[in-house]
């Protein structure tokens, strides 16, 4: 395993890599050891908004795993991020205890006010920590599995996938604003108190989750490395450049997509149960279309085909997006349609073929590396 | 209070029409008789209301009601007749025909006119007798209707005597449930509930349903017998009904859906493009719709009820216009990428609703629906709104049309041949580039006319094309790409099948099983119902 990690450590990735576990000891570290008066101290709300940002790059590192290595452009990502949150959500849920409203130790505030008598079958288990890790990897993984097993084996491609992804989000979407599915229905589950016994309003804890976050972060960006690198990452691009023909050489296409796209869903979960409990909720929002559609602009954005590219395009992405929201609330869209169309009015230029693997060119894109 | 019924009776039959109906019988006529109700015993006003009552003159029935609630007076001075409600040492009167403010009186200037119940009797069935042989049949149709919820067994009589004199037949049909809904009520034998029962069953309806089961346990048990036959065929043919229903509103949704997703097959269809920024154009369209009727608000009301085909040339000029732009300033750019057109024209959609909502406000605006859109009829048990129907109307006519131009005309040609084989179309002269531009501008027209239509039915707001876009996409799929028919029997199937799951699975999880369903179609028929034969298909 360790060395199947190290193969992906390349100069590219090292340097990747040293600046994550820089940022991942620098910015609690400011927050927690450098008192409040020092110009270097992070203050906790930054520490949480930069979380987030991980998590949005990793889920983005996810997307662009099955869209810019293996061509398969999936609308419908943020499903598996939110299936994954409403995992983590559960357990915090659960943890809640007698400290609800109605002071329940085992029904969460929602049910008792829609007066549920007990807890429904899927809520078993979720009191244990271990558990809801467990179905952060298995819900989303086997759905992705599921939809990639029919799908993939029926040779839907292309465009139709793409919606049929939609599709899919969609009805997750309208089945959990369903008070009667036992997620909090509209509201979706909020309230949280702590995690594995910390207080999750606590500096420390939010410290920990920005950790876990950049933790994560870099060990599936490693992950994704070393599969890219392989021979299997080879066949991955074939199949995105040209799926026929990597058929008629006697891969088994649908196989290999399946994996990575597998693969591709538990990470969107992972990253989805970091982020709830660092944004304290969790709503059927989250399962919105255009969420997914705004992820794969991130990855468009930050450079398709490239990892790195991936996560700079999410957080620069998102950073702006704040940035926006805060300045000039109106031009937010604007904002994000222009460069999303800009990207991708500028001709390719000498392009070997329709997907040529691209550098990173964020730094075109936001105007500091002139042509 | 007591003012207020006889107001109330005579503002519902200003509603069925009664005052044109007045102007044949002048109520000045009745003024005399009227009067005469002020003078001599019981017996002597029992026969002055019965010679109102022969009239036939609806406008007496103010007068009569306030008789029978002991409102009417008169003036000793004249003799002249009043309804009077009393204000502390004061009467107001109120003129018992015009019913207009006839100033006020003393205590003792007037005299209540008295009656007993043998008298109050005597006015209901003048009361009902009077509207049911009114000359309009349309108090006729309100009188026999009202015995009908009232089920006053003391109706019979006088639904009797209107029955043997009426002419028209629905009327007829009408006064007879209303004699049936009275006889079941009534203590009369069990032959002539037999038939009540019978002329019940034909009725068919849920009122004539809850009637027979709220009577059912009073019945003998002959009757009881009839009566559960009766239910039972009710129920068949309203569950019939039902259905019907369910049909006309999923071709209702459906031809919605087909208006929205049509503009989108042609453009995905032809070129292969995703555009995501149809929902816009459809957005685009009831903008139009409503800058047209703002300013025909406040410059021309007359042509308010034309303003939609005002609309209907500017928002498809509008829409396709903004097309052309898109397509000429960056789909084209993007050919044979469809996913980075799909993110492309994303990005378009979101510019779009910014701009709308910087100029109009996020909030919802107000488009008015012409008299000729509101409004419903009935078809039997169903309630067929206009706007519905003339939707349905609308979107087979928008599809008939473009049937036409993709089959008839010369544009329509070139672009089938680009959309079966594009490069074989280029060598043989067609310029598709420009085959592109049109074809995508007229795509984008016709969402802008399908915005038009859905102007009338839903919110106008920024957000209006985000709400549609999804459900477009899933039409197109379900009925294949490239095929104008595969749209139709899409959105059709997709609507019905939408509002048959409602009433078991509810709104929700109905629209649930409709995309899961989909998924599921599309990986037996990965490219639609009407799927594209040869190569077209693997380009």
């Amino acid at each position: 395993m360790s060395s199947f990690l190290f193969r992906a450590l390349d100069a590219r990735a090292g340097i990747f890599v040293a600046l994550m576990a820089l940022v991942i000891v620098l910015v609690p570290a400011g927050n927690l050891l450098v008192p409040e008066s020092s110009p270097f101290h992070v203050p906790t709300y930054a520490v949480t908004l930069m979380g987030k940002y991980l998590t949005y790059a990793l889920l983005a590192l996810a997307v662009d795993l099955v869209w810019g290595y293996c061509g398969i452009l999936s609308l419908g990502h943020a499903a598996f991020f939110a299936l994954g949150g409403y995992a983590m959500g559960m357990y915090l849920m659960r943890q809640i205890g007698t400290r609800g409203v109605y002071g329940d130790p085992i029904l969460p505030d929602f049910m008792v006010f829609l007066n549920w008598q007990e807890l429904p079958w899927y809520w078993y288990g979720f009191d244990m920590f271990w558990f809801a890790a467990l179905m952060v990897l298995l819900v989303p993984g086997l759905l992705a599995f599921i939809f990639g097993w029919f799908a993939f084996r029926s040779r839907v491609t292309g465009v139709y996938l793409s919606i049929i992804t939609q599709a899919l989000t969609y009805a997750l979407l309208l089945a959990f604003f369903r008070n009667d599915m036992g997620f909090g229905g509209n509201n979706g589950l909020t309230d949280f108190k702590d995690i594995l016994g910390f207080d999750i309003q606590a500096d420390t804890t939010r410290a920990g989750l920005f950790a876990a976050s950049g933790l994560a972060l870099v060990l599936c960006f490693l992950i994704c490395r070393s599969i890219t690198r392989s021979k299997l990452g080879k066949v991955l691009v074939a199949v995105r450049d040209a799926e026929s023909r990597t058929r008629f050489l006697g891969y088994r296409v649908e196989h290999y997509k399946l994996f990575v796209w597998t693969l591709s869903a538990m990470m969107a979960g992972i990253a989805g149960a970091l982020y709830v409990p660092q944004v304290g909720i969790i709503n059927p929002g989250e399962f919105a279309p255009a969420n997914s559609i705004e992820v794969v602009i991130w990855v468009a954005v930050g450079g398709r085909g490239t990892l790195v590219g991936a996560v700079l395009g999410a957080v620069l992405v998102n950073f702006a997006k704040t940035w926006f929201t805060a300045a000039l609330p109106e031009f937010w869209l604007f904002a994000l349609g222009g460069p999303v169309r800009l990207r991708h009015t500028l001709p390719a230029q000498g392009h070997s073929g329709p997907y040529r693997e691209r550098p990173i060119d964020v730094w075109q894109q936001i105007g500091l590396r002139p042509g | 209070m007591s003012l207020l019924k006889p107001l109330l009776i005579l503002f519902s039959l200003l509603l069925v029409g009664v005052l044109p109906a007045a102007a044949q019988s002048d109520p000045e006529a009745l003024r005399p008789l009227i009067n005469n109700l002020a003078d001599g015993n019981y017996d002597e006003t029992q026969r002055q209301i019965e010679e109102i009552a022969a009239t036939g003159n609806a406008a007496a029935a103010p007068a009569l009601e306030a008789l029978g609630e002991g409102d009417l007076y008169f003036r000793k001075s004249d003799g002249m007749v009043f309804i009077a409600v009393r204000e502390g040492k004061i009467y107001q009167l109120t003129d018992p025909l015009t019913l207009e403010a006839a100033g006020e009186a003393g205590r003792r200037d007037v005299k209540k006119i008295r009656v007993n119940n043998r008298l109050r009797r005597v006015i209901r069935s003048a009361l009902g007798s009077l509207t049911l042989m009114a000359p309009d049949p349309g108090v006729r149709m309100a009188a026999a209707e009202a015995i009908f919820t009232a089920r006053d067994p003391d109706g019979i009589e006088a639904l009797d005597i209107a029955l043997d004199a009426e002419t028209d037949d629905n009327v007829r049909r009408v006064m007879q449930q209303a004699r049936a809904a009275a006889v079941l009520n009534s203590d009369l034998g069990p032959e002539e509930k037999i038939t009540a029962v019978g002329t019940l069953s034909d009725m068919g309806n849920r009122q004539a349903l809850s009637l027979l089961l709220s009577v059912q346990s009073t019945l003998d048990p002959d009757v009881q017998a009839a009566a559960a036959d009766a239910i039972s065929k009710i129920e068949q043919s309203i569950a019939a009904w039902d259905a019907a229903q369910n049909i006309w509103f999923g071709i209702s949704l459906g031809s919605v859906l087909l208006l929205a997703a049509i503009g989108l097959a042609i453009t995905f269809g032809v070129m292969g493009v995703i555009n995501m920024a149809h929902g816009e154009m459809v957005m685009i369209g009831a903008y139009v719709t409503f800058v047209v009727q703002e300013i025909i608000r406040t410059s021309a009301p007359g042509l308010f009820e034309v303003s939609l085909f005002i609309a209907l040339p500017l928002a498809f000029l509008t829409s396709g216009l903004i097309g052309v732009a898109i397509e000429r300033g960056v789909i084209r750019w993007l050919y044979g990428r469809p996913l980075e057109t799909l993110l492309a024209t994303w990005g378009i959609s979101l510019i779009l609703q910014q701009a709308v909502r910087t100029i109009f406000g996020p909030t919802n605006q107000e488009v008015g629906n012409p008299d000729w859109m509101s409004g419903a009829f009935e078809l039997g048990q169903m309630t067929i709104t206009y706007n519905r129907m003339w939707i349905v109307v609308f979107a087979l006519l928008v599809f008939a049309g473009l049937m036409l131009v993709l089959k008839k005309t010369p544009f329509g040609l070139y672009t089938r041949a680009v959309t079966q084989n594009r490069r074989m179309a280029a060598s043989m002269g067609i310029r598709t580039p420009w085959i592109d531009a049109l074809t995508f501008g007229l795509g984008s027209g016709i969402a802008g006319i399908a915005g038009v239509a859905l102007s009338q039915i839903d919110n106008v707001s920024p957000n209006l094309g985000q709400s549609y876009i999804i459900d477009s996409f899933m039409v197109v799929v379900f009925g294949g790409v490239g095929n104008l028919w595969g749209t139709l029997v899409g959105a059709m199937t997709l609507g019905v099948v939408n509002k048959f799951l409602e009433p078991y699975a509810g709104a929700v999880l109905g629209k649930i099983f409709v995309l899961v369903f989909i998924i599921l179609f599309i990986q037996k028929r990965p490219r639609g119902l009407f799927a594209l034969k040869g190569r077209a298909v693997e380009a």
